[in-house]
């Protein structure tokens, strides 16, 4: 007992003072990328470094943050170096064409319609569906609970049934083999209902893009309300979207 | 007739036209042989031969030996039956069920014939089990089922309760008492063995990142080795210290979260938010080092590409050396407490027989006795010329498993601490030449979860026609399925933690 509560002393508080203070992060994260210059179509010519079209779709004009796998290899298809990521790590978004960053401005996640804020606003009961990832988000996901995050202060939590849930949160590109299962979670969560994209897999396929066995991303098969881009986003990432769409950080 | 035997290293590539194909009779033979004298095989793989046959790869390791032996066979495309060798070898089990779904090869007289991760095979010729990709798993294809009097079965996912990937559980019951657990995968499988051989390298390496996300450093390594092998690049040698630096950052991490993860399934929760909260740390050290906290993006072919400079290898040092002494406390905190072992000694037990015939690798055998460690029985890397100690126990269960979980974060603390202090010299990054033709290559690497292998296959145009990947999950999800085996059903989720094994590896 006594050895509990010394550890207990030793261990301290923990939790990150997020959101009333902003984290630090290391200098070499990659949060929102930043076009320094201009890139034109001609420069763009390590196509083979962009296999996921974030940036050539656009032809350079813009980058495509679901698409985007945060990667190093990505900044050589900028000849001139024109691509560099930021540590601004708030990136998620109520739309999937938010995601595109124009002008290095990205429109951020905005607040549930009014009717609905109030009846998730104080409590949001999540159940997650890992739909063919890697484990990656998840991991991300799982970080949440853990005492530096601390989901639960937020009224956030994650339950053990669809039936309990407010919302899916789902990750992975939805697998041929998870379709039918995805399908039926979200059939099982009462109404009113969101759904939460996590990762480049849930949001365009990820790196399975295009795949044979995968439907590259859930908004084929549900509609989505919150998309965190990321490979995978980083925990903070994802509760900054949460807060965003519960309208619960300070302006 | 003497055979031609074949060896190779671990990282080694070789001309194709090298490996003896044996007929069927003396392949089984090899293989049984082997076996029997206290080898393991390595993998059973098949691969698309010259003229649409099937060619199936065996790879033999001997413990006491570095060298894996290799050899081949041919099977007809047209009559595409292989004897099975399971019911001798019970380890190839699901080799064979992979190459029958990958390849429309059956295995006749095979006692448990089901497809692996349902999808359609890459002949396009009939599957050996119709409809498999049409009809959600298990399709055609039941689970085992026990009857008689009071048996009940319980039926559990693809989706989980907790925040964890799909597959599905089905327990075969008498009271609270599991008298047997079939284990259905296949959810998760995104098709990454394929689109390895179809997509450009530049693509290959997110995918390689991406086969678990718990073990980036693991897989992508084996990938940048496979690729350094096959095209004649030596990284230097700062190269490798920054990879092995990485590789058991990531083994420390998931050790010791995993440790949490026992924690609160035990209802301990102190010891189950300071093991999480020290998972963190490692996790950050991983993004300090590459900008992502899973190391995305660090290594790659021909080295690496980022530096430890030396204002953060001194940091390094300070936060490895609080973590060590507070894992120190926190393990101590957690394995002395009497409710705590009393939860873990004796469930879930894993006999060593058991654990050599179902071909378990990593913690989980070592655990169960079986003194394997790639990192010492097949050194590569930065372990050729630093060793690490073998962590070892014999009683299988979860408290062997939690056990050398410890014991191993221990040694990695030890071995990254040493390390700092002498990281040599060299080139970051080189620049790769292209892959050579026709050639083969093997690399096995020691990840977390156990022996990490993959091989790849180049054809005349030097592209690569053939890639496999094998996650130590693939056997190790048999040992859970015999841990629980009269074990209760509140025991799984103990179980099962103290493996931790990977959906998407198995998947992929």
């Amino acid at each position: 007992m006594w050895k509990i509560i010394k550890a207990r002393i030793k261990q301290g508080y923990r939790t990150l003072k997020y959101p009333k203070e902003e984290p630090v992060f290391p200098e070499r994260f990659r949060g929102k990328p930043v076009i320094t210059g201009p890139i034109s179509l001609e420069e763009v010519r390590h196509k083979e470094f962009d296999p996921t079209g974030a940036l050539t779709d656009s032809n350079g004009s813009a980058v495509d943050l679901g698409k985007l796998l945060f990667n190093e290899d990505v900044k050589k298809v900028c000849l001139q170096g024109h691509l560099v990521y930021s540590q601004d790590y708030r990136m998620a978004v109520s739309k999937r064409e938010d995601l595109i960053l124009k002008n290095n401005e990205l429109k951020l996640a905005y607040a549930l319609e009014e009717k609905i804020k109030k009846i998730f606003g104080r409590s949001l009961r999540l159940r997650e569906v890992c739909a063919g990832s890697c484990n990656g988000c998840d991991s991300e996901i799982q970080a949440l609970n853990n005492v530096v995050f601390d989901l639960s202060r937020f009224g956030i939590e994650f339950v053990a049934s669809p039936r309990h849930a407010d919302g899916l949160m789902v990750t992975g590109a939805v697998t041929k083999n998870m379709e039918l299962a995805l399908k039926k979670a979200y059939e099982a969560v009462a109404d009113p209902k969101i759904v939460i994209a996590v990762g480049a897999c849930a949001i365009s396929g990820g790196p399975f893009y295009g795949g044979k066995e995968v439907c590259n991303g859930v908004d084929s098969l549900i509609p989505v309300d919150l998309y965190v881009p990321g490979c995978p986003p980083h925990p903070l990432t994802i509760l900054d979207g949460l807060l965003r769409i519960l309208d619960r950080l300070e302006k | 007739m003497v055979l031609r035997k074949f060896c190779i290293w671990n990282g080694q590539s070789w001309n194709l036209s090298q490996v003896p194909v044996f007929d069927a009779d003396i392949f089984r033979k090899e293989i049984l042989e082997e076996c029997r004298s206290g080898a393991r095989v390595v993998n059973l793989f098949g691969a698309l031969g010259e003229e649409g046959d099937i060619r199936m790869f065996a790879v033999i390791s001997k413990d006491d030996d570095a060298k894996l032996s290799l050899f081949s066979v041919l099977i007809s495309k047209d009559k595409s039956v292989f004897p099975s060798l399971t019911p001798e070898l019970t380890a190839v089990h699901l080799f064979e069920r992979e190459i029958a779904e990958q390849f429309g090869v059956v295995f006749e007289g095979h006692p448990w014939f089901k497809p692996v991760r349902y999808h359609e095979n890459f002949r396009n010729v009939p599957d050996c089990w119709p409809g498999i990709s049409s009809k959600p798993i298990p399709g055609d294809y039941p689970f085992f089922k026990i009857n008689g009097e009071e048996v009940h079965e319980v039926a559990v996912g693809p989706i989980h309760a907790g925040i964890i990937e799909p597959g599905h559980f089905r327990f075969q019951c008498h009271g609270e008492e599991i008298l047997h657990l079939e284990i259905q995968l296949g959810y998760q499988h995104r098709g990454i063995e394929k689109m390895m051989e179809e997509v450009t390298l530049e693509r290959a390496v997110l995918l390689a990142e991406s086969v678990a996300g718990d073990t980036v450093i693991g897989h992508v390594m084996a990938y940048c080795s496979l690729i350094e092998s096959l095209s004649d690049c030596v990284i230097s040698p700062r190269a490798e210290a920054l990879r092995a630096l990485a590789l058991e950052l990531e083994r420390l991490s998931n050790h010791i979260g995993d440790l949490g993860a026992l924690g609160a399934d035990i209802g301990f929760l102190p010891t189950a938010a300071y093991f999480g909260r020290l998972r963190g740390e490692f996790l950050n050290l991983l993004m300090e080092l590459s900008g992502n906290r899973y190391g995305r993006s660090f290594c790659r072919p021909g080295g690496v590409l980022f530096d430890l400079d030396p204002g953060m290898k001194d940091d390094f040092r300070r936060r490895l050396s609080v973590a060590k002494k507070e894992l120190k406390e926190l393990a101590e905190l957690f394995f002395s407490k009497p409710s705590v072992l009393a939860r873990l000694e004796g469930v879930g037990i894993v006999s060593e027989k058991t654990a050599r015939e179902l071909g378990m690798v990593g913690p989980a055998a070592r655990a169960s006795g079986l003194s394997y460690d790639v990192r010492t029985d097949h050194a590569f890397g930065m372990y050729r010329f630093r060793h690490l100690p073998i962590s070892l126990a014999s009683t299988g269960d979860v408290f062997a498993r939690a056990q050398i979980r410890w014991l191993e974060a221990q040694r990695s603390l030890d071995f990254l601490l040493e390390l700092l202090d002498q990281i040599p010299k060299g080139e970051l990054c080189k620049t790769v030449s292209p892959l050579k033709p026709g050639q083969m290559a093997l690399v096995m690497v020691e990840g977390w979860r156990g022996e990490i292998v993959h091989v790849a296959m180049t054809d005349p145009q030097s592209k690569i026609n053939r890639y496999k990947i094998k996650d130590p999950s693939f056997h190790n999800w048999d040992g859970l399925a015999m841990a629980v085996r009269g074990a209760q059903i509140s025991d799984f989720p103990l179980c099962n933690k103290s493996f931790n094994l990977s959906y998407a590896g198995h998947d992929l």
